[in-house]
């Protein structure tokens, strides 16, 4: 009865088309958001992300629109990030169908954002994203781990795991941390990164970043994610919803 | 024809969502907060997410407890989702702040003990016997999120001594590890009240089975 650890796959949003290629067949319109995430319900996703990738407050618009025709056809659970900095982001998203809303950037600058979400919608709407790698020259942090902006390439010099645990204190109703080392290479998530804030956060983990086979899904359930969350392996086709989660039930690890 | 449900609006809970796995599994829903549209509905959805406590004051706000109160007198169909169950029950405790809900149900929803809360993601659950809710479905895995739950559930003296009382159905699940895990009530089907921790209108197939049992009793 133990609860199923999470598959989940994300969607790179921008101004209402997914980005990146897509390898599925039999869709009508593989740019598509709310298709694909209707696929992805099909194969088996235990909830869907959406990562707003618009540079435009036009594009930002068009989201809420993605989310509403969405919400009106995927019936598993469905988290909207990027571009969230105000209480009245996450209203909006919320009202258009989201279930929970990421927030990352916004929260480094101005901490306080987790508590005013927590407070207005409860803990359980926000998921707090953190772009994390391993420190490189000159910085230095407990952990050995930073949190990064702007998709990685820049440093803040904030202690990764410190900052997560001080997010789920703040009312983050869980953690998504993403590895920008390891990041598109396909390589397997950062194991011991996700050990470190699994020993110190005692509010859901979702592991991102990295996911090339089933195995590497597998490896993540066993070091404490609660949620497995990956991009491109599902987009492009090299693996399925299902493939993963086979692996991951033949290994013992509890799925939906 | 369809039976008619209302969701009850009130500012709290993913309501759209509610109301399009509603609709699809065969009802004509409404989405309003007006009383009288609530109280003569077929079906009445109580959703809620959030603090226990707002939810109550929203409640009160549309006069929902009232709604409440006037459908169970007359045996009128009543759905609870997740907040929405929770309010069912005597009081709730979020953060030492203590709540009156609508009392109907005797017990207390406090928070879940386990090493990672929220509960949040899919589990089974140990369907009651004899519940129509769980028809078909019994073995499914369910959409739960919520760090607060009534980890017992207290039947009525009478239910014994009194043949014509059915008592109410409960449903279990548990959270947290094997052998240490909290035990909460993941539903419960009682007359005319029936109401779900989880999220039905965010459980996919197995979820809209459930609506669909429901819809059905209507």
């Amino acid at each position: 009865m133990t609860v199923a650890v999470r598959v989940i796959p994300c969607l790179d949003v921008d101004a209402g088309r997914v980005v990146k290629g897509v390898n599925f067949t039999r869709l009508r319109d593989a740019g598509d958001p709310v298709e694909l995430a209707d696929r992805y319900d099909d194969e088996g996703a235990d909830e869907v992300t959406f990562l707003d990738v618009s540079a435009s407050s036009g594009g930002r618009e068009t989201m809420v629109d993605v989310v509403r025709r969405t919400a009106e056809q995927v019936f598993v659970p469905l988290t909207v990030g990027g571009g969230v900095r105000t209480t009245d982001d996450v209203d909006r998203l919320l009202r258009a169908g989201a279930d929970k809303v990421g927030v990352n950037t916004a929260a480094i600058a101005r901490p306080e954002l987790i508590a005013e979400i927590a407070q207005r919608f409860g803990r359980q709407v926000l998921t707090l994203s953190v772009d994390a790698r391993r420190v490189t020259d000159g910085t230095t942090t407990a952990s050995g781990y930073e949190v990064t902006t702007h998709g990685g390439r820049r440093g803040t010099g904030i202690d990764a795991v410190e900052w997560a645990a001080r997010a789920a204190d703040l009312g983050a109703g869980e953690i998504l941390l993403n590895s920008m080392d390891a990041d598109g290479t396909t390589a397997g998530f950062d194991l011991e990164m996700l050990g470190a804030v699994r020993s110190r956060v005692s509010v859901p983990l979702i592991a991102s970043g990295g996911a090339g086979t089933p195995e590497h899904f597998v490896a993540a359930a066993r070091a404490g994610a609660d949620a497995v969350l990956a991009a491109s392996v599902f987009h492009f086709g090299t693996l399925t919803v299902g493939e993963v989660k086979d692996a991951m039930r033949a290994a013992g690890v509890e799925v939906r | 024809g369809r039976p008619r449900v209302v969701v009850l609006d009130y500012g709290f809970g993913n309501v759209r969502s509610a109301v399009r796995a509603l609709e699809r599994v065969g009802a004509d829903v409404e989405l309003t907060a007006d009383r009288h549209a609530a109280i003569e509905s077929d079906g009445l959805v109580v959703p809620g997410v959030g603090a226990f406590a707002a939810c109550m004051e929203g409640l009160k706000a549309v006069r929902g407890d009232q709604v409440v109160d006037r459908r169970l007198a007359g045996g009128r169909p009543v759905l609870g989702i997740c907040v929405g169950m929770q309010v069912m029950f005597d009081e709730g405790v979020e953060h030492d702040v203590r709540a009156d809900g609508l009392g109907e149900w005797r017990g207390i929803v406090d928070r879940l003990q386990a090493p990672v809360v929220p509960h949040m993601g899919w589990s089974g659950v140990e369907a009651a016997e004899g519940s129509v809710l769980f028809r078909g479905v019994e073995h499914e895995r369910f959409y739960f999120v919520h760090s607060y739950a009534a980890q017992s559930f207290t039947q009525g003296h009478d239910a014994a001594a009194d043949p014509r009382f059915t008592p109410p159905r409960v449903t279990w699940s548990t959270h947290g590890p094997e052998g240490s895990a909290a035990r909460f009530v993941a539903a419960v089907e009682d007359g005319p009240l029936s109401a779900t921790q989880f999220h039905p209108e965010k459980s996919g197939d197995a979820g809209a089975t459930l609506l669909e049992n429901w819809v059905r009793s209507l």
